[in-house]
């Protein structure tokens, strides 16, 4: 479920003249900014935009970048967009922004939706960037990370429900011997080759792999997200893991996710943003629910504790928070 | 004076009457005519079968059957028994019609959908038919017999070729399925100008093998736009003064990928005339229908002009006199359709 909060009655016009009153002036007020906007749910932003432009002849959210600046900034930029728009705009930074793509965002994007979202996606990013999201991901990665990454955000996964059982042994058991050829189980050995591990996590159908996984564990004894754990600076078993805990337990992940960016040295603002601004609008609730047990504390104190200023009350309004105005 | 005409009459139609005063089938021409009907691999001539059939009586056809000890053998019955694979190879030949008809007819998803599946269930696989389907369509088009398969056989293609093809091929075929390339015209010109060297680097000093395990050539040819590959493919010539494909000739399917993605009318043209040519193999002879049905609404126009270019004869001709009947008639009509457009 969603923790935004929108009213049903709004004003796209009013919402536009009120947010440029918020730009007026020497300062901005990022106050009244994050209170509308915090406040709309996709449609009602959509119109916002599209109402700000015609009356004031600007795009509202070039305005936005440059009356708002850092994490804030980043992030009411986000959700201004239409959720499609976002996380083809999110991949496309995750990719060319940073000195190396940072493959979870580009999991999130290929793993959490539907086939046909995927393609939506990729459609959005072919006409805002005139390339295609596989040429990117393809040109800015290396090795077993870019056959991964490429096959995970190309595959056009089937979506029935069929679980072939004997399929799903014999890869549970194809999975063992590539995992612990190469070191032993658990031990942070290098993988011997990753063809079949890339050739089963990203061409297999949601249900088949569940079954794999059950019986990876029913064979080993130990989970398969377990068996990858090793050196931490072996960035492509922590991909494989990431997808993995992604196709298990989505909301699982993404609090994760979350947990680990803000209890990192300084917080790590982007993967916070990015979580809190994807999932407003569609099951941040249980996320927040998923939150509490694992951590002992609401996800709100959370961010509450770990970040300050107008960037604190944006995600607090997101989260669904009225109390900090 | 009656008598007469009855003489002229029998005179001019040729026919010699048997002792009970039945007609017989004596003149050669029929003969041939009848063996030419069901002769050569692609179709039927059925318009004379019939004519012939029905005009000629039970001795006649003794007599074909005695005169045809190709198909026709009584070593071992005390009848001209039919040589059972002569009539399996018979009854396809009547089927080239029927399937050229399906295969129009037919929505091109699931079209598409069936020959993915039959290229990879075909002792050998067909590497080039997959190479095809997934490089000649745009993007849309293959997507939607990436859903016609799911729907026939409740698996994604990605799956069903990533389990059937191991090493190399595994990689560029699962990537050439699963892309879903920019079908657009924008192209960043130092891209261009980087790529044309790394393909020119690793064609150049590499050997074959090692071309196989280049990472960056998988790249190139497995995500950038048919655009961009074109326009490498003319940077290419003019750096190394040769062709891409040609130069990538030892290795089959990448040399297929290349023509595929940046010059169909010349792969499809070369098909052509493989599958006319004298004994074209049974892989072969499908691909006649599956050229001329699947290009007629694309590009025959371009196919037929580098055909005429390349062979040295319209391409019309050659589908006339490689063909019989009705599914020769539906082969020229849909190319001179396709080349009208």
């Amino acid at each position: 479920m969603a923790t935004l909060l929108a009213p049903e009655d709004f004003s796209p016009g009013e919402d536009a003249m009120a947010l440029n009153k918020a730009f007026e002036g020497w300062g901005t007020d990022e106050k009244n900014i994050i209170w509308i906007l915090g406040h709309r749910n996709a449609d009602q932003r959509k119109q916002i935009r599209l109402a700000y432009q015609e009356i004031y002849l600007e795009d509202l959210i070039k305005k936005l970048k440059y009356e708002l600046s850092g994490d804030l900034e980043r992030a009411v930029c986000h959700w201004i967009l239409d959720p499609v728009e976002r996380e083809a705009v999110l991949a496309y930074e995750s990719i060319i922004r940073n000195y190396r793509p940072d493959y979870r965002v580009i999991l999130e994007t290929a793993l959490m939706k539907s086939a046909e979202e995927l393609l939506t996606v990729k459609r959005t990013y072919q006409f805002l960037y005139k390339r295609s999201l596989e040429e990117d991901v393809a040109s800015h990665t290396s090795g077993d990370m870019r056959k991964f990454l490429v096959a995970v955000v190309s595959v056009y996964r089937y979506e029935g429900e069929e679980i072939e059982e004997e399929v799903a042994h014999s890869e549970a058991n194809i999975l063992g011997d590539e995992i612990q050829g190469g070191g032993g189980c658990g031990g942070g050995g290098a993988l011997n080759g990753a063809e079949e591990i890339i050739r089963i996590l990203s061409t297999r159908s949601r249900p088949q792999l569940l079954a794999t996984f059950n019986y990876y564990k029913r064979i080993h004894g130990t989970s398969i997200t377990k068996s990858l754990d090793g050196d931490p600076a072996d960035e492509f078993s922590a991909a494989l893991r990431a997808a993995i805990q992604c196709i298990k337990n989505p909301k699982r992940y993404l609090q994760k996710v979350v947990h680990n960016s803000i209890n990192r040295l300084g917080t790590e603002e982007d993967a916070l943003s990015r979580v809190i601004v994807t999932r407003a609008e569609k099951d941040l609730k249980e996320m927040k629910d998923v939150y509490l047990k694992k951590n002992g504390r609401s996800l709100e104190d959370a961010v509450a504790s770990e970040t300050t200023g107008d960037y604190k009350a944006f995600l607090l309004t997101l989260l669904g928070n009225q109390d900090y105005f | 004076m009656a008598e007469r005409k009855k003489t002229t009459i029998l005179v001019r139609r040729g026919k010699k009457l048997n002792k009970e005063g039945e007609k017989i089938m004596t003149s050669p021409e029929e003969c041939e005519a009848l063996r030419k009907a069901f002769s050569g691999p692609h179709g039927v001539e059925e318009k004379s079968m019939l004519e012939i059939l029905v005009k000629c009586n039970p001795a006649d056809l003794t007599t074909f059957r005695k005169k045809s000890p190709d198909i026709f053998s009584d070593d071992e019955c005390c009848f001209e028994k039919w040589d059972s694979s002569h009539m399996k190879f018979l009854e396809n030949k009547f089927l080239r019609f029927h399937r050229a008809v399906i295969q129009r007819m037919m929505h091109p998803w699931e079209r598409d959908a069936l020959l993915v599946r039959k290229s990879l269930e075909e002792k050998p696989p067909l590497y080039n038919l997959l190479i095809e389907l997934a490089c000649t369509r745009t993007s849309d088009e293959f997507l939607g017999a990436r859903k016609a398969f799911q729907c026939l056989y409740s698996e994604s293609v990605e799956e069903f070729v990533a389990v059937r093809v191991e090493g190399f091929q595994r990689r560029l075929l699962v990537a050439l399925v699963s892309t879903y390339r920019y079908e657009g015209m924008r192209i960043d010109e130092a891209a261009i100008k980087l790529e044309c060297q790394k393909l020119g680097r690793a064609i150049k000093t590499d050997k074959k093998n090692e071309i196989e395990k280049d990472d960056e050539v998988l790249r190139i040819l497995t995500t950038r736009s048919k655009h961009f590959l074109k326009t490498i493919h003319k940077c290419y010539k003019e750096s190394y003064d040769s062709n891409l494909e040609e130069d990538l000739d030892d290795i089959q399917i990448l040399r297929d990928t290349v023509n595929c993605l940046c010059a169909p009318p010349i792969y499809f043209s070369k098909i052509l005339d493989t599958v006319m040519s004298v004994d074209p193999t049974k892989q072969d002879i499908e691909a006649l229908t599956r050229v001329i049905v699947t290009r007629t609404d694309v590009d025959m126009k371009d196919i037929a002009e580098e055909f005429n270019r390349k062979y040295g004869a319209p391409l019309i001709e050659r589908i006339k006199a490689a063909t019989l009947g009705n599914y020769r008639d539906f082969l020229v009509a849909l190319v001179k359709r396709g080349m009208a457009n």
